[in-house]
């Protein structure tokens, strides 16, 4: 995984509330069994539909930072929503709130997924959508995002941030445990079921 | 100190736990589908892992699978090279597999429970969202999303952030006509899709205690939609009989030391809770939904709301937004709106009891000209159960189709889908935009609001016939 410090780049204004993840890549991209190339699949439904939807304007086409509105992400677990915005070339999306297991994928894969006010997110929203080269700064470091004179703290927990920054593999990570798993398995109830 | 269920399941399975680290939990149970799992096993080939407990991990084909013909190849090559893939995996790695035409295949949410793999206690992950059906029985269960199923396939653990919980009560009796699909979306409706985020939901109350297992997983299946990150009953007599005799159910002594434990990990009294909704059953009635997420809903008995209805500007637009997708004018009653399709199915409905419910209401009489009905088990052996039953001909009698069993059109994987402007009542969980099929419009109804629809054309409840 990409070791993720500091990011600066373009952003994409998303004016959309309840987002899922439907949305975000439909179920028809589901059927690959290949782990990158997910960026056509990316708000498919909006791309080819709809002209005004902000992807399909030029001046944002190039955006690395998504700024997103509440409840991003809700929905089905695919994370495939999380790999399409990878790989489209989005670092880190910014919103007042997420679905859960989203941000969860989110974090684990190396995308940045920020939680700012609301009041923060449409002050971003207004200084990009003035001027679309507007440059936006995800701090991981510092928990910082940083725009023009915006500058906003976010909370991340320090384990995550930890591992963000060193780009370190979940499995790698619990794999130092085994020991313990080994224990734990000693112990478990005898009557709990198996499959085979 | 008094603890929740949810709190006494998790420490339960604290496999280590260090300050300012997640909880490394471990995992009882790994349901695996072959859409969420082809990169996970590739993961695990890559870094040259093997699936550390196959004998606690379970396959089934359900989401791409066809309703027919399901004895020949598949004709859509994506869906087909996905099955291929996950069968090659499950034989590589060792992973027992429900493959298509087995009598055990189905949905995987059906699947576990039937086969009595699911128990209270549990751990249970699945890289899918309503893997909180399980939390029926008091287990506590997750949806996880690709990377954390090669995590729990590599290590049979996972980190997991805390939770906070939330006490759902629903008192008193549900009235007659009222179902669990109806409670949970009124409870998905009163607290937004957005309001369960970082809970476990306990449901409970007499009206939940009164349900049968089904209708409970009916509930806990939908606890995601709420934005919740579990959902769970509390095991009772009604959760060990329907586990007892079941082809993986605890037996002998380990059976009574088994029910001996469950009972202990019900929330204590006194036991304290994050947030709490209070929900009155007499007050319920069948619920439907008007929007594009399953909190866009309302009574069956009133009309589509105005975006003015709402005072929030983002439920406002989102209001707005989905009124011109769905097609809708506020204050056209719900009653009247047309429908061209019925799915009955699902892992929110499909199963036995659902089907015998909407059987109950279609017997002896026809779906509406022009309504086509789909009817999907979730399950092979629900379907064999119904068959047993007369079911499946009181459905094809009237004019339904029967199928065999998968997810169909609950997300149109498969060839079951809406077409563009195609308007379904639907007893699945999403009625998001495009869920069922590009451009199609959903209305997510309980089993008997689906059968009754099926007749009439219009959303209607048995009540109407
Ligand atoms: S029936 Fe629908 S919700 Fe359930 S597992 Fe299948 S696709 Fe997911």
């Amino acid at each position: 995984m990409e070791k993720f410090t500091v990011h600066t780049g373009s952003a994409v204004p998303l004016r959309h509330s309840n987002v899922d993840t439907d949305q975000i890549i439909p179920a028809v991209y589901l059927k690959r069994v290949a782990r990158t190339g997910f960026e056509d699949g990316l708000f498919a439904a909006w791309r080819a539909n709809d002209p005004a939807f902000v992807l399909n304007k030029p001046e944002f086409a190039e955006g690395s930072i998504l700024i997103a509105d509440t409840d991003f992400g809700t929905g089905s677990s695919r994370e495939h929503a999380v790999w399409a915005l990878q790989d489209y070339g989005f670092k880190a999306v910014l919103a007042p709130r997420f679905g859960d297991i989203f941000r969860g994928n989110a974090l684990k894969g190396g995308l940045l997924a920020v939680v700012l006010p609301y009041e923060v997110i449409e002050r971003l929203w207004e200084a990009v959508e003035a001027d679309p080269a507007t440059q936006v700064t995800v701090d991981l470091q510092a928990r910082e995002v940083r725009a023009g004179d915006i500058v906003q703290q976010f909370e991340l927990d320090d384990y995550t941030r930890w591992r963000l920054m060193e780009g370190l593999d979940d499995i790698a990570l619990t794999l130092r445990h085994t020991d313990d798993v080994d224990a734990f398995e000693k112990q478990r109830h005898a009557w709990l079921p198996v499959t085979q | 100190m008094a603890r929740t269920m949810a709190e006494k399941v998790w420490e339960e399975h604290v496999v280590r736990r260090a300050d300012g680290e997640p909880d490394l939990l471990y995992i009882d149970l790994h349901l695996v589908h072959e859409v969420t799992s082809p990169q996970a096993f590739e993961g695990l080939r890559l870094a040259g892992r093997p699936v550390r407990r196959p004998d606690l991990t379970i396959a089934t084909e359900d989401h791409n699978v066809p309703t027919e013909n399901i004895l020949g190849p598949i004709a859509d090559k994506v869906s087909r090279t996905q099955i291929d893939t996950l069968r090659k995996n499950a034989s590589d790695f060792g992973v027992r597999l429900f493959p298509m035409g087995d009598l055990d295949q189905g949905i995987v949410h059906v699947v576990g429970p039937q086969l009595g793999l699911t128990q209270p206690g549990m751990t249970v992950v699945c890289g899918d969202s309503h893997t909180s059906t399980h939390g029926a029985f008091g287990a506590l269960a997750f949806g996880i999303g690709t990377s954390q199923v090669e995590h729990v396939l590599a290590t049979q653990t996972l980190p997991m952030p805390p939770f906070k919980t939330m006490a759902v009560t629903v008192d008193g009796s549900l009235p007659e006509g009222v179902t669990a699909k109806d409670i949970i979306l009124a409870v998905i409706a009163e607290i937004g899709t957005g309001g369960g985020q970082g809970y476990v939901i306990e449901y409970r109350g007499q009206a939940v205690r009164e349900l049968s297992m089904e209708a409970r997983m009916t509930i806990c299946n939908m606890s995601i939609e709420a934005g919740a990150r579990a959902g769970m009953i509390a095991p009772d007599e009604t959760t060990f009989d329907y586990v007892q005799g079941r082809p993986h159910a605890p037996r002998g002594a380990d059976w009574d030391a088994a029910v001996e434990h469950w009972k202990s990990l019900r929330t204590d009294e006194g036991a304290a809770f994050d947030k709490e909704v209070v929900l009155d059953a007499a007050e319920l009635s069948p619920f439907v939904t008007w929007g594009t997420n399953p909190g866009q809903g309302a009574q069956l008995d009133s009309a589509v709301p105005a975006p003015e209805d709402f005072a929030d500007p983002a439920e406002h637009a989102a209001a707005e937004k989905a009124l011109a997708y769905m097609d809708l004018d506020a204050g056209t009653r719900l009653r009247d709106i047309e429908v061209d399709t019925v799915f009955l199915g699902s892992c929110t409905n499909g199963r036995i009891e659902d089907l015998r419910a909407a059987a109950e209401v279609i017997k002896g009489r026809k779906v509406a000209d022009g309504v086509r009905m789909l009817v999907v088990p979730g399950s092979m052996r629900v379907k064999e159960q119904a068959n047993a039953e007369g079911l499946g001909e009181v459905f094809t009698a009237a004019g339904a189709e029967w199928r065999e069993a998968g997810c169909s059109m609950c997300l149109g994987m498969n060839p079951d889908q809406l077409q563009p402007g195609e308007r379904s009542a639907s007893t699945s969980n999403r009625n998001f935009e495009g869920r069922q099929g590009k451009g199609g419009r959903t209305h997510l109804v309980s089993p008997l609001v689906a059968a009754a629809t099926a007749v009439r054309g219009t959303l209607s409840s048995p009540a109407d016939l």
